[in-house]
């Protein structure tokens, strides 16, 4: 069996206990809501572009350390970036966290992805793949559908 | 039947070696390092009932209530030998007082669809408790939505047991159907079934019993109850998955339409006009799970060799083992039960996920039970939304519990703030 602590790395616990960006946006322009229907776990995902680029965004919520630190992570990452670059991020960390490759990301994703990298070990753990993947659906569907009040369910 | 009897596995008059007892289990033979603490979800089964069901396949399968021949009898001999042995364990009156079914949430089901349209009108009520599981709660909201009847809900107390207060002041000339727990799969509370069935009965109302987690740890008796139907399922009492149990009084039932059509459950067809069987085939349409049903009548077999008192000596003496275990792990906090509580210990340890916890603890091995255990409104009544449920069987002993305490103190440590 694999090493918990493959699972549970020092950055995961790090950020499940204290998670970046854990608060709303007072007017964000774009926003969802992700729904675990497996643990009830939800969480929100605010959003704020400005043009194209990702002024800012944020989370409120609760679930597990993984899919706590994985929504940290993902505001960390995602600051600044523009809504193209936040796509091809999620398309890559989707295939690894599935035990895939996704498409060859430019030079400047790839360090933002090795950030996300001590995440992927959630491969070696069907069960828990959502976890990690849930605030990113959350995210797909506010950046699709915009209008507040979006739930995505990891289905 | 089985070959040595099981009392020979005890090492005290009258119970049994939960230990010695792992032996009759081959999941735990092929899997040396399980400590299963998983069985409310699903019980493992007794190499008697695995054997039963393949030796029914190789030698006296057919169909059943069908050919003239002998195969095809002896079948259903083995089929109806099954519900006699189901009305036993539940002691009801009669036979065809016992319908079989998929599940617990078929046996519901069947009645909110059945006996709900025929009997109930719009503005009637159904009263069911905090404490029920997903299967007890959703048929009464389609019932609702389709026919307009009211969905009443009767609360809990601060100590997580039933609050009959609470309840008995829900109640009205306008319930006519209490449907209820009686052990909640959550929490482990005994719902008070007695006091439950003397007043719904006082105020004119029918009491459904969800037995799905009291038939695997405690002696039931539908006419001491005196319930009027009672929904229980294989595989949570050591018998096969796909079968499950209505018990319902013969009254109720011959008065009571078709559920669902088809063959078996009718006497004559004819374009114009239908005739239907008495219960309880006029409720089973199509051939049923004869092999499940009959792996469910030597599940009981070997629950009734165990003896249901020593069972429910053995749940009750591990149970107080486990709260007394549990309690002592600093952060833990075990889910109220009221005043009994019977095999389940759900809790919650602060600062730590249920899927954390549960993932440290099959890294010891330790099956257990992590999220809403389809009880959403109760966890909701909480403030939670979820918890990690330990569940006991006939195969767990001390040292499970043990064991259970021993994960869970790795994975506060690993957690911890």
């Amino acid at each position: 069996m694999m090493d918990l602590r493959e699972l549970y790395q020092d950055i995961i616990l790090d950020h499940g206990r204290h998670p970046r960006n854990f608060r709303t946006i007072e007017h964000p322009t774009h926003l969802a809501q992700g729904h675990n229907p497996l643990c009830g776990d939800r969480v929100t995902v605010y959003m704020s572009l400005d043009g194209d680029r990702i002024a800012d965004v944020a989370f409120q919520g609760r679930g597990c350390a993984i899919s706590t630190a994985a929504a940290s992570l993902m505001t960390e990452v995602l600051r600044g970036k523009t809504v193209a670059e936040a796509r091809a991020l999620f398309n890559q960390f989707h295939a690894r966290v599935t035990g895939g490759e996704g498409a060859a990301l430019p030079e400047t994703l790839e360090e933002e992805m090795d950030r996300l990298e001590p995440l992927t070990g959630v491969k070696a753990f069907p069960a828990r793949v959502k976890c990690a993947t849930l605030s990113w659906h959350a995210l797909e569907a506010a950046l699709k559908g915009g209008s507040p009040g979006t739930t995505v369910k990891t289905e | 039947m089985r070959p040595a009897s099981l009392r020979s596995l005890s090492p005290a008059p009258g119970g049994f070696d939960p230990h010695a007892l792992r032996r009759e289990f081959p999941i735990f033979a092929n899997n040396p390092d399980l400590v299963f603490l998983d069985s409310a979800a699903s019980a493992q089964k007794p190499r008697a009932v695995i054997d039963r069901i393949a030796d029914y396949y190789r030698t006296d399968y057919a169909n059943v209530h069908r050919g003239v021949y002998r195969l095809s009898a002896r079948s259903t001999e083995l089929f109806e030998e099954a519900r006699e042995k189901v009305r036993r364990f539940l002691n009801a009156a009669d036979r065809s007082e016992i319908i079989f079914v998929r599940s617990t949430t078929e046996a519901i089901n069947l009645v909110a669809q059945s006996w709900g349209p025929a009997f109930l009108k719009p503005g009637d009520e159904v009263l069911v408790s905090v404490l029920e599981h997903h299967s007890n709660i959703v048929p009464w909201q389609l019932l609702r939505d389709r026919i307009g009847i009211q969905l009443v809900v009767a609360p809990i107390n601060t100590t997580g047991g039933l609050d009959v207060a609470g309840f008995a002041d829900r109640l009205s000339p306008r319930t006519r159907l209490v449907a209820i727990t009686h052990v909640a799969n959550a929490t482990g509370a005994v719902v008070p079934v007695e006091a439950v069935v003397q007043l719904a009965h006082k105020q004119g109302a029918k009491v459904l019993i969800d037995g799905s987690q009291a038939a695997p740890r405690l002696p039931v008796d539908v006419q001491a109850l005196g319930c009027d139907f009672y929904a229980m399922t294989g595989h949570k009492v050591y018998g096969p998955t796909g079968i499950g149990v209505l018990y319902g009084r013969s009254e109720l039932l011959s008065a009571m339409p078709p559920w669902q059509g088809g063959g078996e459950m009718i006497l004559h067809v004819a374009f114009e006009k239908t005739e239907y069987q008495e219960p309880p085939h006029r409720f089973e349409a199509g051939t049923p799970n004869i092999a499940g049903a009959i792996g469910l009548g030597t599940a009981l077999d070997f629950i009734e060799e165990l003896g249901r008192e020593n069972i429910l000596e053995h749940e009750e003496a591990l149970t107080g083992y486990g709260v007394d275990r549990l309690s002592r792990i600093p952060g833990l906090r075990l889910l109220g039960a009221g005043q009994r509580r019977l095999g389940i210990l759900s809790f919650d340890l602060d600062g730590v996920h249920p899927h954390d916890l549960a993932q440290v603890l099959d890294q010891h091995h330790v099956a257990v039970r992590a999220g809403h255990h389809c009880a959403q409104p109760l966890m909701e009544w909480l403030g939670l939304s979820g918890t990690t449920r330990a569940s006991l069987g006939v195969y767990n002993d001390e040292r499970d519990i043990d064991a259970l305490a021993a994960a869970i103190t790795a994975g506060r440590e690993m957690f911890a703030r």
